[in-house]
């Protein structure tokens, strides 16, 4: 059972795009917008070897931030979060690793498994990483409004530090 | 703009543009400790000052000073399917605190994509090299090679372009029906010319890709669709360079050792001077020191390849070199289309070819000049077929390959329309592709029928004879 608010949890299900922001060497924060997944504990997302980038910054520094904001990609939701954790990269294989995520996916952009199908055609961009995010801390504002300070929820086993 | 490594990178102020097109903002900093921090937020753009203005955040304090970034980023909703329409800009800068204690957001780097201006494939091509550099990463942290698959099946479509030969297997077809027409036909001799022909395409398929990927015109392409830009097998890493070498040799050897079968058991000098002959001009189409293709001689050495060679070198296989007038008028309207084919698939690929010395008509030429040739050209394939048939040459049901002239219409009108529009050309390219297809079916069609017709209705007149 997950510590984060069901509001919450109730955004990363019905998102179809979340903003996740890494940050570089040099201490400039990128954002990247993604697909997001809950697996009932973690956020997952997965990223072509094409668009890398995200993936280098990751490894060099696994804190990160995923802003649900968009009340477009959120279903007409108009309440916000953003959820900040420690990301890992899984890219043991990047031909297969990630079609363990493919039925989450699938499940926010059916049109994936014909993209698929078509795997002749684009190679590169189905090998891919997955990116696994433990939450951290999370800021929840029921209006959207950023006028109105949030309601911020920790996992209570968090240290502070990243993992 | 500058997106030459995938990477989109705009002056600041055409950040501000972009981001004053989305409803909101999105501002991201690092925070004391170490984690980004992202809300959403109202903004006020001051273009001419080239300033945003926002409201403090409740309850959350921004590092002034500090380097921050504005995101606008959209999506449209597709249900069932997913989203499109996808756009994003990122701009970095620093705030500050004015006297009424609003901020203010001064702009110094700007990022981003949409689709509408840059489209996904070729957004992809832009980020080959990065994928490069990220399976080296990985590699090494793995202690192990990894490299991009794809399944065998898939690998050896994709490498050697198998779909294209059905512009060997119309030539050789039709010159295998000629003959046969006439009375002539050994069934191991066809086989083993489709075999043969086949090699030859397949060979010439992957040399040009190992060619291409030498000099770099593959490597600078980032429009290459499914018709065009060579198959990228190298430049994704799915095959080695040297791999594609072996593999167009391989099938070089396929062809050379099927010419010889064919020259012991049914040799001909028109054989030995066609089979030579198809063989030099597959291998130096992009292979030094002609390079033929370099030169503004790819289209005519491609007509001459699959039009008259392929289809008189199998008629010539089964008539144990006897020639007639027959086999090389029919290979007219052929080798005119196909090279049409390269032609046509040529026009997305001029800037990469330009860039690379690759000197096909359609670098040489203006864009009038290659529509209108194209229009000529495939007027004179159509027409040298009514004029075989008139001479008596071609059998009168040859007339039947005139049906697919309607597309050489739409052909053009898609050349005028997306001339510069690689993505628009693919459906374009397909027309072309029927084109040939269509009329190389029919024709050979039209000599199944004078075959049948030969043998039930002996006193049909398939010919026109002139008093």
């Amino acid at each position: 059972m997950s510590w984060l608010p069901k509001p919450v949890v109730e955004l990363i299900e019905t998102a179809l795009v979340t903003e996740l922001s890494v940050v570089r060497k040099d201490r400039r924060p990128i954002t990247y917008p993604l697909i997001p997944m809950w697996d009932g504990e973690k956020i997952l997302m997965t990223s072509s070897i094409l668009f890398s980038r995200k993936l280098e910054h990751l490894k060099d520094n696994p804190r990160v931030s995923l802003s649900f904001s968009d009340p477009v990609a959120l279903g007409g939701r108009t309440d916000r979060a953003t959820i900040q954790g420690d990301a890992r990269v899984i890219d043991g294989d990047p031909h297969t690793d990630w079609e363990q995520v493919l039925p989450l996916w699938s499940a926010k952009e059916p049109v994936i498994t014909e993209f698929l199908k078509a795997r002749v055609a684009f190679p590169l961009f189905f090998e891919r990483s997955v990116i696994e995010v433990m939450p951290r801390r999370v800021f929840y504002w029921p209006d959207g409004d950023t006028a109105h300070a949030p309601e911020v929820t920790t996992d209570a086993g968090w240290t502070g530090k990243a993992a | 703009m500058d997106v030459r490594s995938g990477v989109a990178m705009f002056e600041p102020a055409e950040g501000l543009r972009r981001l004053e097109a989305f409803p909101f903002a999105l501002v991201t900093w690092v925070g004391e400790d170490g984690y980004p921090m992202s809300a959403a937020i109202n903004v006020q753009m001051d273009a001419q000052r080239g300033v945003v203005e926002f409201d403090a955040i409740a309850g959350l304090d921004l590092p002034l000073g500090a380097e921050l970034s504005l995101t606008g980023s959209h999506i449209r909703p597709q249900p069932g399917i997913g989203y499109d329409e996808r756009r994003h800009v990122t701009v970095w800068g620093h705030a500050g605190r004015d006297p009424l204690g609003r901020l203010k957001f001064v702009p110094t780097a700007a990022w981003g994509w949409d689709e509408a201006a840059i489209p996904f494939p070729e957004y992809i091509e832009r980020q080959v090299g990065q994928s490069r550099r990220y399976l080296t990463r990985v590699s090494s942290e793995l202690g192990r090679v990894v490299r991009p698959r794809l399944s065998l099946g898939w690998l050896t479509l994709r490498a050697t372009r198998l779909p294209f030969v059905s512009a060997t297997l119309i030539p050789v077809l039709i010159g295998i029906a000629i003959a046969a027409a006439q009375g002539a036909f050994d069934l191991f001799a066809a086989v083993l010319t489709i075999i043969g022909a086949a090699a030859v395409h397949l060979g010439l398929n992957v040399a040009n890709d190992v060619f291409d990927a030498r000099s770099g015109a593959d490597e600078s392409n980032v429009n290459p669709t499914q018709y065009s830009g060579g198959s990228r097998v190298i430049q994704y890493g799915l095959v080695s360079l040297r791999r594609m070498a072996a593999i167009s040799a391989a099938f070089y050897a396929i062809a050379i050792g099927a010419g010889i079968v064919l020259l012991l058991t049914r040799f001909s000098m028109a054989l030995l001077v066609i089979g030579v002959l198809g063989i030099l001009l597959s291998l130096f189409y992009t292979a030094p020191p002609l390079k033929l293709v370099y030169r503004g001689l790819g289209e005519l050495t491609t007509a001459i390849g699959f039009g008259p060679l392929m289809l008189v070198g199998a008629y010539v296989v089964q008539t144990l070199g006897a020639l007639s007038p027959e086999p090389f008028v029919a290979s007219i309207p052929i080798a005119l289309l196909v090279a049409l084919i390269l032609y046509v698939n040529e026009v997305p690929d001029r800037p990469s070819d330009g860039r690379a010395g690759k000197r096909t008509l359609p670098v040489i030429l203006s864009r009038e000049a290659v529509i209108n040739g194209y229009v000529l050209a495939a007027a004179a394939a159509f027409i040298s077929i009514v004029l075989g048939v008139l001479a008596g040459v071609l059998p009168i049901p040859a007339l039947a390959a005139l049906l697919p002239l309607p597309l050489v219409l739409r052909v053009r009108d898609g050349l005028v329309r997306y001339y510069d529009q690689p993505y628009g050309l693919m459906a374009v390219m397909a027309v072309n592709i029927r084109v040939h297809l269509l009329v190389g079916v029919l024709l050979f069609g039209a000599y199944m029928v004078v075959l049948a017709l030969t043998r039930l209705a002996p006193g049909i007149p398939l010919f026109i004879r002139w008093p």
